[in-house]
């Protein structure tokens, strides 16, 4: 191989194309001896062991596991309410809606301890009685940035709770909260699928979901939500 | 066979293979995106249920009505109440920013006591028990001594339930020291008794007058309730109501007035005789409130056709004949003129004889007590509670005589004289025991030094302040008030409005820190000291106290947020034709009306200092709040530097130039300020802005620009007693 020269880019260029040859006739020569065999190893080494890092390590480090402050069951309190989900979450006089219940609307049955399940008795002594607010890892809490409007999609729309948050209604317990340690939000934002790959319409809430149906819905008209502003529907 | 580089070449190539077909590259670069958005500088507001509350604001004495929007727990913005008989959904820049107040750095956290040198800033937290009883046991001590008159008051008002409660309790307990700050409602006070016999403050109905002559009030900046008046200014504009602006610089109202009448600062009871003069010799007044026979009309007239023709007023004022002539031909020919006075904001006082010769004009204009008129207007009577039984040692110190001499000889006339307190301290006069309620007089009472002073001799100060300002650092105790959107409050408007109302201050949010509302600590320091004091205090709490005050009216006052209600407005003062005493009962009228030589000689100090106030200054108890402080312009602060105003001719003729430095000398103090040159003030002035030079507060206010207090100094009116100052001799030092 010749020098290097640092003068000029042409001569480097003339260089490199050099190296190319000299390495494809080690390629030929290497099979002669062997070392083939290694490169292909090695390659598979490489790509196996950076799959299971991009797929399985990578997820689990990404998130953290948080567990919630105790137990929820969804499906006992649904039962036990005429109104479905808006029984508990509900909707303002003023139209907005409130998300998580507070305590003022859980004190009305759980004043003092009612059944003998150990959460019922943590949600009493330790937040009610003590009058603070359940800290509640939300899984489908969107960012900052992100305007919702719970009234238009479901009084307005007349879609279903389900469309987007799957059937947790019909849940017995409450999963562990994945939070994302880079942006600090829940896993099921982006989805349990670390490929972003969608099955249900509940199985993401990134904003290329909201798309998805609301371009379904408009269809070729437009929309507020589809016009060339419609950044700033959402994004206020 | 061997490994070589290539093997790892491979590795390398295999590994970036299986990544790029991985989910790692393409997920941290959505999370990076959704990262960059999420600073934790970045502010987000809470989440929760929207509500709004209706309250009021006592930020000042213009009585707005307010709704506070919360999100949550958390109060988030501040508007004004639509349909609020003072400010209708208006609101000034410092009512916007009283969040900033309430959630701001400068909150008193708990009950403090001093423990260091008073002033160092060395404070211990104690229990609300042990503060309370402290106090008693020191009220407790001057009762024994029988020198309950050496404890006092200094209230920013003496409106509502609150300060009457403090009033009640010094009576009860033996003394007749309850002040108030000053405005220029205390010279009103004096004028009204001594011209209509009744000691009642003034209102005026500007709405619906139709020729505003102004004596150096900012009408848009801030006097009377500030709001209203840039309301009213708006009708004005609108109905093509004539506005004469009278001052010696071009205040943004006058800017904003049809006329600009500069005057040499002072002499405005010249010129307002001076038009006296015009209107009478023409026989354009009205014979509503004047009758020829009247001997008050005569000897008044006597005075003003002798001595204050229009030749001799533009010697005095500065003003053309030719103005005042037809100035005083347009104001009496309107159907319903009105003059004010009260200089910048009317938190300062005026000389007696200024307000007589300005009512003057109101009474010959006949536009007292009609609409578009002025109103002499007295307390709401709603206050009135069952009257107190006091002992030997209260009744004896309640009768006597009031450190600040008002009620009694030459001060009979007033009510209380706040200004005379400090050199009245100075002299001697013994105080032992100082409560300082929502005011801070420290810093906003002229004569700092002297008032500094005055509460150097007085061995116990307690503070009910909610922020750690001036007064509250210089004191012994600090028994923080809620702030008021933490409390209940009965608000009376009471800044110049004929037709006030009374609104209800109360908690938008509950209160952020271990604080106590006033009124439940003066009745608690009541029952503390039992018999007969706390007798005079039946109720439970301050609350009870409230409700039991507002009687039928509380189910309004809480429901709507403000009530105009017969119980709750003030009643107008009917005055019969021909009463209004233009003399005032005042033997010497000559005397009155003359000129007040400014402190100072004209020799060391050939210049005038005229402090002055803007809309964008709060000058009051409260300091301007960040929002507030970020309007200034950098004409009036630059940096930590106050720029004061002279004229280009005073410049020259003091080898100054825009935006040099010079120092600033009064017989009062110097300090070291930067030259804003403006076309608009008259030569010879030096203007500077109040409202600056806090050192208590937060970083946005304390230590910018200079306390126009620490340079000017109080000048007794001979007449009333009042503090006549409007400026003072100084000079300027090129630096």
């Amino acid at each position: 191989m010749s020098k290097p020269d640092e003068t000029t880019g042409i001569s480097s260029d003339t260089d490199s194309a050099g190296a190319e040859v000299s390495s494809a006739e080690g390629v030929k020569n290497g099979q002669g001896d062997g070392a083939g065999g290694f490169i292909i190893l090695f390659f598979i080494i490489g790509f196996v062991a950076s799959l299971i890092i991009g797929w399985v390590v990578f997820p689990k480090l990404l998130y953290s596991q948080k567990t919630q402050p105790f137990d929820f069951n969804h499906a006992l309190h649904l039962e036990a309410v005429s109104d479905g989900c808006e029984s508990c979450h509900i909707f303002r006089d003023d139209g907005t809606y409130a998300g998580v219940p507070s305590n003022e609307q859980c004190i009305g049955c759980h004043e003092g301890v009612q059944g003998d399940s150990p959460d019922e008795k943590i949600f009493v002594d330790e937040y009610i009685s003590k009058e603070r607010e359940v800290p509640w890892f939300v899984y489908s809490k969107q960012p900052d940035c992100v305007f919702f409007s719970h009234a238009a999609h479901v009084k307005k729309a007349g879609m279903e709770c389900v469309t987007c948050h799957g059937h947790i209604g019909e849940s017995t317990s409450l999963r562990v909260y994945e939070e994302n340690r880079i942006t600090g939000y829940s896993r099921d934002i982006w989805g349990k699928n670390i490929a972003g790959v969608k099955r249900e319409t509940w199985d993401r809430m990134k904003m290329d979901d909201c798309a998805e149906c609301h371009e379904k819905e408009a269809g070729k008209r437009s929309s507020v939500q589809t016009d060339k502003e419609a950044c700033f529907v959402c994004h206020k | 066979m061997k490994i070589d580089r290539r093997s790892f070449l491979s590795l390398g190539i295999g590994g970036a293979a299986g990544i790029a077909l991985s989910p790692l590259p393409w997920k941290l670069a959505d999370d990076s995106a959704i990262w960059t958005q999420m600073w934790p500088w970045t502010p987000v507001p809470v989440d929760g249920e929207v509500t709004y509350v209706k309250s009021a604001c006592t930020l000042c004495p213009g009585g707005c009505g307010i709704l506070v929007r919360k999100v949550g727990n958390r109060a988030v913005k501040i508007e004004g109440m639509e349909g609020h008989p003072v400010n209708d959904g208006g609101i000034c820049p410092l009512g916007l920013s009283g969040l900033q107040l309430l959630y701001g750095p400068t909150r008193v956290k708990a009950p403090l006591k001093r423990v260091g040198e008073r002033g160092e800033g060395k404070w211990v937290k104690i229990s609300w028990e042990e503060a309370i009883t402290e106090v008693a046991k020191k009220l407790g001590d001057l009762r024994e001594k029988g020198e309950t008159d050496s404890a006092a008051c200094i209230s920013g008002s003496d409106k509502g339930t609150v300060p009457a409660l403090f009033k009640r309790f010094l009576s009860v307990f033996g003394s007749p020291n309850f002040m108030r700050m000053p405005s220029i409602q205390d010279s009103y006070e004096i004028a009204n008794n001594l011209s209509m016999g009744s000691a009642a403050q003034s209102g005026f109905d500007l709405e619906k007058a139709d020729f505003i002559l102004s004596f150096g009030s900012g009408l848009i900046e801030g006097w009377g309730s500030p709001v209203r008046m840039i309301r009213a200014n708006s009708s004005w504009r609108k109905a093509g109501v004539k506005v004469v602006q009278v001052e010696p610089r071009l205040s943004n109202s006058a800017a904003k007035s049809d006329k600009w009448i500069p005057v040499n600062p002072g002499t405005e009871y010249a010129l307002a005789l001076g038009l006296a003069h015009v209107i009478i010799k023409e026989s354009l007044y009205r014979t509503d409130f004047v009758q020829a026979g009247n001997p008050g009309f005569i000897r008044f007239r006597d005075v003003v056709l002798s001595n204050y023709s229009p030749e001799s007023v533009e010697k005095i004022t500065g003003v053309k004949k030719e103005t005042i002539e037809s100035l005083a031909a347009d104001f009496a020919k309107s159907g319903k003129p009105v003059a004010i006075c009260g200089r910048g904001h009317g938190r300062t006082q005026s000389s007696l004889g200024e307000l007589m010769a300005v009512q003057a004009l109101n009474a010959l204009a006949g536009n007292i007590g009609k609409e578009g008129g002025v109103f002499a207007v007295s307390d709401p009577g709603y206050t009135s509670w069952p009257a107190y039984q006091a002992d030997e040692i209260g009744s004896a110190g309640i009768k006597k005589e009031r450190i600040d001499g008002a009620g009694i000889g030459k001060y009979a006339s007033s009510k209380s004289l706040v200004n005379r307190f400090a050199g009245a301290v100075n002299a001697g006069s013994k105080i032992n025991l100082l409560f300082v309620l929502e005011s801070n007089p420290v810093y906003s009472l002229p004569d700092a030094k002297a008032v500094k002073d005055a509460f150097k001799k007085i061995p116990f100060i307690v503070s009910f302040s909610s922020f750690m300002d001036e007064t509250a650092s210089n004191s012994d105790l600090i028994l923080p008030n809620h702030i008021y959107l933490e409390r209940y409050e009965d608000v009376p408007a009471s800044a110049g409005l004929s037709k006030p109302a009374v609104s209800l201050a109360r908690p938008v949010v509950s209160p952020r820190f271990n604080t106590k509302h006033a009124g439940d600590v003066i009745m608690l320091l009541a029952k503390e000291m039992g018999s007969p004091v706390a007798d005079a205090f039946p109720w439970d709490d301050y609350q009870a106290c409230l409700e039991k005050t507002a009687g039928e009216g509380w189910k309004k006052l809480k429901e709507e947020g403000f009530s105009s209600d017969q119980a709750f407005a003030p009643q107008a003062v009917g005055i019969s034709p021909g009463k209004f005493d233009l003399s005032g009962g005042i033997a010497d009228l000559s005397a009155l009306f003359a000129a007040l030589n400014p402190e100072g000689d004209p020799k060391s100090y050939p210049l005038l200092l005229l402090p002055y106030d803007s809309l964008r200054m709060a000058s009051g108890y409260i300091g301007a709040p960040p929002f507030v402080i970020k309007t200034v312009e950098d004409t009036v602060l630059k940096g930590k530097d106050i720029l004061v105003e002279i004229n280009p001719a005073t410049a020259r003729a003091n080898g100054l130039s825009a935006g040099s430095y010079a120092t600033l000398k009064t017989p009062k103090g110097s300090a070291r300020v930067k030259i804003n040159l403006f076309e608009g003030i008259m030569p010879g002035l030096v203007a500077m802005p109040r409202g600056l030079g806090h050192t208590a507060y937060d970083n946005y206010l304390a230590g910018k620009g200079i306390n126009v207090n620490e340079l000017v100094g109080t000048l007794e009116d001979p007449a009333s007693g009042l503090d006549a100052a409007w400026g003072i001799r100084a000079n300027l030092i090129k630096a």
